[in-house]
């Protein structure tokens, strides 16, 4: 993997993109991972002035919405309910508090490095009520619809998900028929294609005349991806391109495919800061309904409003910067996040926080 | 191959701080069946730290080769023939020279 930070090589990339270009351009990489990598290893600066990278809506933490994180929060002080979350999605805030803080007042809520080890606490607990906070693109929906497997194959009715399942291509569509969106071409997720292949990518090339390049996360791979999109844009040509080909499938992973639409069906979705996107997240078929922890628990709760000093919707869809925010390491910091994408470290203002040099100040 | 020697700090402090987003390249140690003999799991190290992850989305992998495990389930096998295209790229558009044939590397349409 060090291979894929060479300086040297990166240099050679940089040198060959400042003697490709001739125009500005505008070019989207929709991915968090990629919007860390490019921030944290400082290319964003080193790049051409005619490039300007543009910050996708990429990070699954960020999007979920706020309704859904406060019908976590009231499911985790359920009595009897152990929640178990992703450990990134405990200090996004929700309207009144944050899961953190849920904790605090004495719910029960466990990080977990796999949706898995929530069907062993279930096993483990069969008094108590385990509940998956099931966020995630297309890379993590395998896994979640992998534990619903699990708990109904061994017939665990103390198992269920929330589920805020998100999906890219169509999120992708929603950024360029806005019209202030200004995006050139794109670094499409690598590992959302790991999972759904690329299939999707060529209708969206094609119509709306972008060019689309499969990424991966290094420096270099970026660096890359950038170097064959410009080529494409400079040459007046669109299409799809893998980059990330060592990872990436054409046809991504029939299994993982087989999986998800096992479990899951196509729906609407609401993406925090952007709103509702067509066809664009996952629910529970109707077979494993059991398992929706909303349904179980007759969860409704009204929609709040978000902060309003937070932009993070238009920084999401890349129409403002992190710090074009008025409120941007003043108020708010990781540490007291206003809006969703301070908290992860995939989020563009965590990112820009953590490497403009702010934390250290 | 290139892409094992992995960055170990880096690991262990993605690993600890159980961020989803992550999915990273490991090699599979061992292979063994569980729930109730149902599911292939994999030991899987990452430059020397071991974790486990179900095998049930790659039937075709086994001990030795280099998958990307994401929230404990592999889900693709590092493709090693490709693994160096990033290091050739360069050399490769330099060979061919200018701008005009972009389309030689797009993929054809008919193969997806």
């Amino acid at each position: 993997m060090k291979e894929y930070r060479d300086p040297q090589l990166a240099k050679k990339y940089l040198d060959e993109i400042k003697r490709t270009v001739t125009q500005d351009w505008t070019i989207m990489e929709v991915c968090g991972g990629q919007t860390h990598s490019l921030v944290k290893n400082g290319i964003i600066e080193m790049l051409p002035e005619q490039i300007t990278m543009i910050h996708g809506p990429g990070c699954p933490v960020c999007v979920t919405p706020l309704n859904l994180i406060d019908k976590a929060i009231y499911l985790a002080l359920v009595k009897n309910v152990i929640l178990c979350s992703f450990g990134d999605m405990l200090r996004v805030p929700g309207s009144r508090m944050n899961l953190l803080e849920a904790k605090a007042k004495g719910a029960d809520i466990r990080v977990l490095y796999s949706p898995l080890e929530a069907i062993k606490i279930a096993e483990e607990n069969p008094e108590q009520d385990i509940v998956f906070f099931a966020v995630g693109f297309e890379t993590t929906a395998p896994a979640n619809a992998l534990s619903v497997i699990h708990a109904h194959r061994k017939g665990l009715s103390n198992y269920s998900i929330l589920a805020s399942h998100v999906l890219v291509p169509p999120a992708m569509k929603a950024v360029i028929n806005d019209e202030e969106n200004q995006i050139d071409g794109f670094l499409a997720a690598g590992h959302v294609c790991t999972i759904m292949g690329n299939a999707e990518y060529y209708p969206l090339s094609e119509q709306h005349g972008v060019p689309i390049v499969v990424t991966g996360f290094e420096p270099l791979d970026v660096l890359q991806g950038i170097l064959m999109v410009l080529r494409q844009l400079e040459a007046d040509k669109t299409g799809v391109e893998n980059q990330y080909s060592r990872i990436v499938k054409e046809e991504g992973n029939p299994e993982a495919q087989k999986m998800i639409f096992e479990v899951f069906e196509v729906k609407d979705q609401m993406w925090r800061g952007i709103g509702e996107i067509p066809d664009s997240g996952f629910a529970l078929k109707d077979k494993y309904q059991a398992f929706d922890a909303a349904k179980k628990y007759n969860v409704e709760i009204e929609e709040a409003p978000e902060h309003p000093d937070c932009i993070s919707g238009q920084i999401m869809k890349g129409i403002k910067k992190p710090y074009e925010c008025s409120q941007f390491g003043k108020k708010c910091k990781p540490t007291n996040p206003l809006g969703a994408p301070m908290v992860s470290s995939e989020g563009a203002c965590a990112a820009y926080y953590h490497f403009s040099g702010l934390a250290e100040k | 191959m290139k892409i094992c020697r992995l960055d170990n700090i880096f690991i262990i402090r993605t690993l600890k701080i159980k961020v989803m987003c992550l999915a990273i390249p490991g090699k599979i140690e061992s292979v063994n069946l569980q729930y109730d003999d149902t599911v292939r799991m994999a030991k899987v190290s990452f430059g020397g730290i071991t974790k486990e992850a179900s095998l049930e989305m790659l039937p075709d992998a086994h001990v030795g080769d280099y998958v990307l495990v994401h929230v404990g389930v592999a889900i693709s096998k590092v493709n090693e023939q490709e693994a160096n295209k990033t290091f050739d790229y360069l050399e490769e558009i330099g060979d061919l020279g200018e701008l005009e044939d972009v389309d030689e590397y797009l993929p054809k349409k008919e193969g997806r």
